[in-house]
C-alpha cells in the first residue's frame, strides 16, 4: 500500500452509477473495474454492452444496476450498437431534433467479445472514427460460459476447453494482444489499465472520453473464480501481474508511447503464477519460458516507449 | 419497488422489456450470500477509503464516526478490504460468530 | 410542389423515398441485388440532400446492430439487404423486433447459398419469418417506392414500435426502370410525422435496454411481442388507407383480382402477382374460372381477410419461392393450409415451387402451373409439393 497515496481516495467521485445489489461473485475485479470506469465517465454515457458476465449480473429483468443509458444487444456487437447510438445522436442533434450535448459513447465487452467474436464491429467501428470508448474487461476466458480458454488467455492457463493433460500444457498459444491491434488502427487513444490501480485507470478512461474519435481501454480484470485463486486476492493478483510486467500499464496517445507506471522492483513471473489454480501444472521449464516470452514483451514496449519520450 | 419477476405479467412491461427505474438492483441483497462478514476496528481505522475503492460491490460506506464500514445489506463477504486495509484493521469473522 | 412521374430504376426511388423520408441513420453493407439502393443514399447524403449519418459498415451483422443502436436513441434508421447478409444479420434481426426498434429494411429477396446463387426467390425473407418484423410484400416500382413511408409510418407507430421489411424481388424490381409517381415532400410531411419514441437512451432519462431474462418472464417478454404484432394490424390498416387518400394509391392485406366468380385461384407473393393477372385475363377468355390471390401483409397474417377471400372455392394453387426441405409443402402453402384447416368451405391447395434463384417462369409457365394444378386438385392429388420445371 506505500505504492499510492491512500488519503487519494477522497479524490474518487463517491457516485455510483453502477450500484450494489449486481450479482457478479465475490471478489469480482472486472464488477470492480465496471464501477471505476462508471466513476471516470460519469453521467452523460451511453453504455452499449456486450453479452457476457458484466451483462448477466447487472440486469436480471426487471432489475439493473445501471443508472446511466444502458443497451445490451447480442455478444458481438456494442462496438456496433455503439456507433449507431453516436451517429443518431449526432445526426439528430445537427438537425436540431435533440438538444446539443456532449455524450460519452461507451461499448464495453469481455475478452471473448473483444478478441474473438467482436473484433471484426470492433475493427470497423474504430476505423470509422466514431465519437467512442471501447472498453475490454479481460479476464482471460469465457468466463460466463464456464471458463473456456479465449484468444486472451494467456499460455499455460489450464481451463475448461484448454485443460492441462498428459499432453497438453493447457492454452497453447500466445495471449492475443489487442491493444496492439487497436493501435494499429490509427486511433487517438490506447491504453492498458487494471483496477488495482485505480487512479491511473480512473485517469485513463477520463482521458479516453475526452478524446475526439476513437479510444480502446484494455483493462485486466482478475477473475477469482476463473483463475482459481481466493476472491480476497483479487486486487493482489493484478498489483502482481502489473509488478511483474505480465501486463504492463501503459498508454498510446496520438500513437506516441507512454509507459504509466515502472515497478519498483519487477518481481518474477513465478511470483505471479504461483498460487493461481489455472497455472498450478507449470514447471520450472514451462516459468522460464514464460518468463522469457514477458520479458522480451515488456523490453519490446519500453522501447517504443523511450523512442517516443 | 420492482415486482417480482415471477409476479409481472406480460400488460406490466414496458415495450421491448426496457427497465425504466434504473439502478433498482439494489432491491437484490447481495449480502445474504455471505458466509463471512467484515469487521472494522474503529480506534485503528485511519479512515483511508482504501477498502472502499477496492470494494467490487460499491457496499463501504462511510460512517458518522468517519470509519468506514461494509452495507452488510449487499457485503459479499470477498475479504477484499480486509486483505487490501494498510492497517490491518478489518477482520473477516464467521457469519455465525 | 405537385405529383412527378419519372422513369427510375426501382432501386432509386426506393432511395429517393428514404431520404423524402428524413432518416437520421442508414447502416448498409454492400450486397447484391440491393446495392443500388445504399449507392444512391451515399450519393444523396453526399450532395447534402439528406442531412443523415450513412455509416458504411464492416458486415451486415453490424448494419443491423447500427441500426439497433440509432432507433435505440429515436433516431429514424434504415438499411437495405438481401440473402447472405441477411443471414448473416439474422441474430441482430430477431434482436430488432424483440427490443422493439422501429427500423425499416428494404428486403430485395433472393436466394440463399449454396450453390451461390445472386438471384430472386424468397428463401432469405422466409429463414426470418417468425422473428418479429412485420413483412409487407411488394409487387412493382409504384409500390416499393410507397411503401417505404407506409413502412416508417407503421413502424414508428406507438401502438405498434416494431421493424418493418418491405420484401421486393431482387433484380426483377430492383434492377427495373419503371414508371414510378413521386409524392411531393408536403405530402410526405403530412403523412409522417416526426419520429418519437417513449423511452430512448439518454442521459437526461436513463433506461436500461436489452435486459437478461430468466425462465420466470421470458414467456411475458415473448407474449409482449406477439400482442405488439397482433395489434399492429389495425395500424398498417390505417396506414394504407390514409396513404391511399393522400395519394390514391391504396393497399390491402390481401388483393384479388377477378377472383369473385372464380372456382380457383391461383396464389402470390410478389412481383409474381403481375404475371399471374395477364395469364388470369387470357385463360377468363377461354373460360377458365379463375382468380388471383395475393397476400401483401406476410406477418401479421392476415387470417380474416385471406379466409374471407378463399373459403368457397374449389381450390387454390400457391406459387412458393421457396422449398421447407423435409417439410410439408412450400412456406407459403404450409401457412395457408394451416389458415384453411377445419374451416367449412375450405378450398384445397395444390403447391407449386417455381422460380428459384431466378429462373424465369413464364407466362407459358404460369398457364401451364394454374391448368395442371387444377386438374390435379381435382384428382385429389394434393400432398406437398411440386418443384416445377425440374429436370429429371
Amino acid at each position: 500500500m506505500d505504492r499510492f497515496s491512500v488519503f487519494s481516495s477522497r479524490l474518487v467521485t463517491k457516485s455510483e452509477n453502477f450500484t450494489s445489489g449486481h450479482r457478479a461473485c465475490q471478489g469480482c475485479a472486472e464488477a470492480l473495474a465496471v464501477r471505476h470506469v462508471m466513476k471516470a465517465l460519469g453521467r452523460d454515457t451511453i453504455v452499449a454492452m456486450s453479452t457476457g458476465c458484466m451483462e448477466i449480473i447487472s440486469s436480471p429483468l426487471p432489475l439493473t444496476a445501471w443508472k446511466v443509458p444502458w443497451i445490451h444487444n447480442a455478444f458481438e456487437n456494442s462496438s456496433a450498437v455503439i456507433s449507431g447510438c453516436e451517429s443518431g445522436m449526432k445526426a439528430m442533434m445537427r438537425k436540431g431534433r435533440i438538444p446539443q450535448k456532449k455524450i460519452n459513447f461507451v461499448a464495453m465487452g469481455g475478452d471473448g467479445a473483444t478478441a474473438d467474436i467482436g473484433i471484426g464491429p470492433l475493427s470497423g467501428a474504430l476505423e470509422r472514427g466514431h465519437d467512442m470508448v471501447y472498453i475490454c474487461y479481460d479476464n482471460e476466458a469465457y468466463m460466463n460460459t464456464g471458463i473456456q480458454r479465449s484468444s486472451s488467455t494467456p499460455y499455460g492457463a489450464s481451463t475448461t476447453t484448454s485443460p492441462a493433460g498428459k499432453v497438453s500444457i493447457g492454452q497453447h498459444t500466445q495471449k492475443k494482444n489487442m491493444p496492439q491491434i487497436a493501435v494499429a488502427h490509427d486511433i487517438p487513444y490506447v491504453a492498458t489499465a487494471c483496477p488495482s490501480f485505480p487512479f491511473d485507470l480512473i485517469e485513463k478512461v477520463k482521458r479516453a472520453a475526452e478524446m475526439p474519435g476513437g479510444a480502446y481501454v484494455h483493462i485486466l480484470s482478475v477473475c477469482p473464480t476463473g483463475w482459481r485463486i481466493q476472491p480476497e486476492d483479487a486486487i493482489k493478483y493484478g498489483r502482481l501481474a502489473i509488478d511483474s510486467c505480465v501486463f504492463p500499464l501503459y498508454e498510446v496517445i496520438n500513437g506516441k508511447y507512454r509507459i504509466s507506471y515502472t515497478p519498483y522492483k519487477k518481481l518474477t513471473v513465478a511470483e505471479y503464477l504461483k498460487g493461481q489454480g489455472r497455472f498450478r501444472h507449470l514447471t520450472d521449464k514451462d516459468i522460464e519460458k514464460i518468463q522469457a516470452k514477458v520479458d522480451s514483451d515488456y523490453l519490446k514496449i519500453l522501447k517504443r516507449c523511450e523512442e517516443d519520450a | 419497488m420492482a415486482k417480482p419477476m415471477e409476479q409481472i405479467k406480460w400488460q406490466e412491461l414496458e415495450v421491448g422489456s426496457v427497465v425504466v427505474e434504473v439502478g433498482n438492483a439494489k432491491e437484490y441483497e447481495t449480502g445474504t450470500w455471505r458466509s463471512e462478514k467484515p469487521v472494522v476496528n474503529k480506534e485503528q481505522c485511519i479512515k483511508c477509503g482504501v477498502c472502499w475503492l477496492f470494494c467490487p460491490d460499491g457496499c463501504i460506506v462511510k460512517a458518522p464516526e468517519g470509519h468506514f464500514e461494509a452495507d452488510l445489506t449487499y457485503c459479499k463477504g470477498c475479504g477484499i478490504c480486509a486483505k487490501e486495509c494498510p492497517v490491518g484493521c478489518i477482520t473477516m469473522i464467521s457469519e455465525e460468530e | 410542389m405537385a405529383k412527378v412521374r419519372k422513369g427510375i430504376e426501382v432501386s432509386i426511388a426506393m432511395a429517393d423515398a428514404v431520404a423524402q423520408a428524413n432518416v437520421d441513420v442508414i447502416g448498409a453493407y454492400p450486397i447484391t441485388p440491393q446495392t443500388h439502393i445504399v449507392e444512391h443514399l451515399s450519393e444523396i447524403v453526399a450532395n447534402a440532400e439528406l442531412d443523415a449519418e450513412f455509416v458504411p459498415v464492416d458486415s451486415e451483422h453490424s448494419a443491423m446492430s447500427v441500426c439497433c443502436g440509432s432507433a435505440a436513441v429515436g433516431a429514424r434508421t434504415f438499411t437495405s439487404t438481401s440473402s447472405q447478409g441477411l443471414a448473416l444479420m439474422a441474430e441482430i434481426f430477431y434482436i430488432a423486433a424483440a427490443m422493439r426498434l422501429p427500423i425499416v429494411m428494404a428486403l430485395a429477396n433472393r436466394s440463399l447459398s449454396s450453390p451461390l446463387s445472386i438471384w430472386n426467390d424468397h428463401t432469405d425473407t422466409m429463414m426470418v419469418r417468425d422473428a418479429g418484423w412485420i413483412h409487407l410484400f411488394v409487387e412493382n416500382g409504384q409500390e416499393s417506392y410507397d411503401n417505404i413511408f407506409t413502412a416508417f409510418r407503421i413502424a414508428e407507430d406507438e401502438d405498434v414500435m416494431l421493424p418493418v421489411a418491405v420484401n421486393f424481388d431482387g433484380f426483377i424490381l430492383t434492377h427495373m426502370i419503371e414508371p414510378i409517381e413521386y409524392e411531393d415532400n408536403d405530402t410526405i410531411a403530412k403523412y409522417l410525422p416526426a419520429f418519437k419514441m417513449k423511452n430512448t437512451l439518454h442521459p437526461d432519462n436513463p433506461v436500461s435496454m436489452g435486459c437478461f431474462g430468466m425462465p420466470e418472464i421470458y414467456t411475458e417478454a415473448q407474449m409482449q411481442r406477439e400482442d405488439a404484432i397482433r395489434r399492429a394490424y389495425p395500424t398498417i390498416i390505417k396506414a394504407w388507407k390514409e396513404w391511399g387518400d393522400l395519394t390514391g394509391r391504396y393497399y390491402h392485406p390481401v388483393e384479388t383480382y377477378r377472383s369473385e366468380d372464380a372456382e380457383y385461384c391461383i396464389v402470390t407473393m410478389g412481383s409474381y402477382g403481375e404475371t399471374a393477372m395477364e395469364v388470369v385475363d387470357s385463360l377468363r377468355e377461354e373460360g377458365e374460372k379463375v382468380g388471383v390471390v395475393k397476400i401483401r401483409l406476410w406477418r401479421p397474417f392476415p387470417l380474416d381477410e385471406f379466409r374471407k377471400a378463399v373459403l368457397g372455392k374449389k381450390s387454390l394453387i400457391v406459387l412458393d419461392r421457396a422449398i421447407s426441405f423435409g417439410g410439408p409443402g412450400g412456406p407459403v402453402a404450409s401457412e395457408l393450409r394451416s389458415a384453411l384447416y377445419n374451416k367449412e368451405g375450405a378450398p384445397v391447395i395444390v403447391n407449386y415451387v417455381a422460380g428459384l434463384a431466378g429462373r424465369d417462369v413464364s407466362r407459358n409457365d404460369f398457364r401451364n402451373i394454374i391448368l395442371e394444378g387444377k386438374a390435379r386438385a381435382g384428382k385429389g392429388d394434393t400432398e406437398g409439393f411440386t418443384l416445377y420445371g425440374l429436370r429429371g
